[in-house]
């Protein structure tokens, strides 16, 4: 079909000689302004290359998605380099009919689309001991919210039949050190995906391209990258990383095993650590999240939590996803501290730092989900409390 | 979270209908190839054997270099793997393959399936049980002589094989 805007091409194409106006040329592939800079802090924590973390920088991130390129990272093993075409997922174990699929097999499953946040068991780690961090990117970015695409697990497993015999189900990752972890097959029959689509494109290889197991809520580990093998046993594997690693050691010096979900949290991420405001109107506006269903509330504080107001929470807040709420504030020059706390819809309050570490001690390291202050000093610095 | 309810009715339509995706049978060769799964009772351990005193030639050669030649790890950068028994519940715990991990067996998987970290998957069987001898050997909880196989390895006794408990979560109840 033709339409006249082609007679308008035509004129367009006639430009004069000299210095044209008429900007630069389209990319098949975008990218954002070169006057944008936000990026993940990368921290690699062995010589070998891609192993460690980055976080994602959350003060100046809009809205409830973070963009693919900036989602956190939390690499064991390094990322590994997957053709599709040769990926393949094996379901074995106490099953009735052992199988093998591919992903154009996977992919012919009926598809659906949801949003949730993933966050790493080990988010925060140092502020429960003491080491905080300067800004909300290094205590809080290893948290991230995702439009994921792909199907129900338990679909893919109708055909494989399942004994009941199986309690658990032991995923594996094709990265180099094949890392594994224990689900248990309530989590299997209720929520659980595999995925291999990212706010609208593939799963970038950083995420588990071509296929990632996704666990609702529950933490970064166990929702395995570039998942091959999923063995059903009446046992769980007790993996390296779900014992020595990822497990909470309390002040009696026995640690709690598969503490899966995310309890609720929330954190301001503007104004917040490293930036600086000026006095009069103030937008504070932060993130809450909770992998128990619904964030249904978040109080902010702005006398160092004397008072608190609540927040607006911006429609539709879904579950299991992250929440953007705003408040407004007018500083009026002097020091403060501002802090938010959120309700879930299980009724469970973030705690404060010190109730956290009343409760756990100060070793137990992962999962923590206590209230983080920051302090507005006179001349509009934010720093950590 | 239930799956939606359009989901759910277009899942009730076709049921009758072929499946979707239907894969192909796994063969018994490449489910052995690939399943490096170790459990707790030792279901899944190869055949094989080794002793820490000859692990120690193996640690020496492939380990040592990031976990220092007795198993101190290097600071900062791998992790210590001997030490800390009986510090789980002071001000500074120190948790290693000794002090902390439940299972000997947890070992054997970890190396089989992920070390040495630069070519994970390239020890032999008796390469991995001698290696697995000599970790536990540095945290003294094998004799330099003690022949771990696919029988004896599960026996190892680890100091703090009953110090996990359940998910007690939420421990803080917050109330204002």
């Amino acid at each position: 079909m033709t339409f006249g805007a082609g007679v308008l091409t035509t004129v367009s194409c006639k430009q004069p000689l000299g210095k044209s106006e008429s900007g630069a040329h389209m990319r098949a592939y975008g990218e954002r302004s070169p006057f944008e800079g936000p990026v993940r802090v990368i921290r690699e924590l062995t010589a070998s290359p891609g192993t460690g973390s980055s976080r994602t920088p959350h003060a100046e991130m809009y809205g409830t998605i973070t963009p693919s390129a900036l989602h956190f990272e939390r690499h064991h093993s390094g990322v590994p380099s997957i053709d599709p075409a040769a990926h393949q997922l094996l379901i074995h174990g106490l099953v009735d009919k052992p199988l093998v699929f591919t992903m154009t097999e996977i992919k012919r499953f009926p598809s659906f689309s949801r949003t949730y946040f993933l966050e790493c068991g080990g988010n925060s780690i140092g502020e429960q001991s003491g080491n905080t961090q300067p800004d909300v990117q290094r205590s809080h970015g290893l948290l991230s919210c995702t439009e994921w695409t792909g199907v129900s697990l338990k679909e893919v497993l109708r055909g494989v039949g399942v004994k009941a015999e199986a309690k658990w189900m032991i995923a594996e990752g094709a990265d180099a050190g094949r890392m594994a972890r224990s689900i248990p097959m309530e989590k299997v029959l209720d929520d659980a995906l595999l995925v291999y689509g990212q706010n609208g494109e593939a799963l970038r290889p950083e995420q588990g391209y071509p296929l990632r197991l996704l666990l609702p809520g529950w933490e970064g580990n166990a929702n395995v990258k570039w998942v091959h093998r999923l063995q059903f046993a009446d046992a769980p594997a007790f993996s390296a990383k779900e014992t020595a690693y990822y497990t909470d050691l309390g002040k009696d010096g026995k640690a709690q095993i598969f503490t899966f979900v995310m309890e609720g949290r929330s954190v301001i991420t503007r104004p917040s650590g490293l930036q600086k405001i000026v006095p009069g109107f103030q937008e504070i506006t932060g993130l809450a999240w909770t992998g128990k269903g619904r964030i249904t509330r978040v109080e902010v504080s702005t006398d160092g939590g004397a008072s608190w107001g609540d927040a607006v929470l911006q429609n539709p807040v879904l579950p299991l996803a992250v929440a953007r709420f705003r408040f407004p504030w007018t500083w009026d020059g002097k020091e403060a501290v501002i802090q938010s706390r959120c309700t879930d819809e299980t009724g469970f309050l973030q705690p404060t730092h010190d109730e956290l570490i009343d409760a756990r001690g100060s070793n137990s390291g992962y999962h923590y989900n206590a209230i983080k202050p920051w302090r507005v000093s006179a001349d509009g610095s934010v720093t950590h409390v | 979270m239930a799956v939606s309810l359009m989901f759910k009715l277009v899942v009730l339509g076709l049921i009758g209908a072929a499946l979707w995706g239907q894969g192909r049978p796994a063969t018994a060769e490449e489910i052995r190839r690939l399943d490096l799964t170790v459990f707790s009772d030792g279901r899944g351990l190869p055949a094989g054997k080794g002793t820490a005193a000859r692990g120690a030639a193996v640690y020496k050669e492939k380990c040592a270099v990031c976990h220092n030649d007795k198993g101190q790890g290097r600071e900062g950068q791998w992790p210590t793997l001997v030490g800390g028994i009986g510090s789980l519940a002071t001000r500074k715990p120190v948790k290693t393959v000794g002090s902390y991990w439940p299972y000997a067996t947890t070992v054997f998987d970890y190396i089989s399936r992920s070390m040495p970290f630069d070519h994970p998957r390239s020890l032999v069987a008796d390469d991995v049980y001698a290696v697995t001898a000599f970790v536990l050997y540095l945290n003294g909880l094998v004799e330099q002589g003690r022949e771990l196989n696919e029988k004896t390895l599960p026996q190892v006794k680890m100091p703090n094989r009953n110090g996990f408990v359940p998910d007690r979560r939420p421990v803080v109840k917050a109330e204002r």
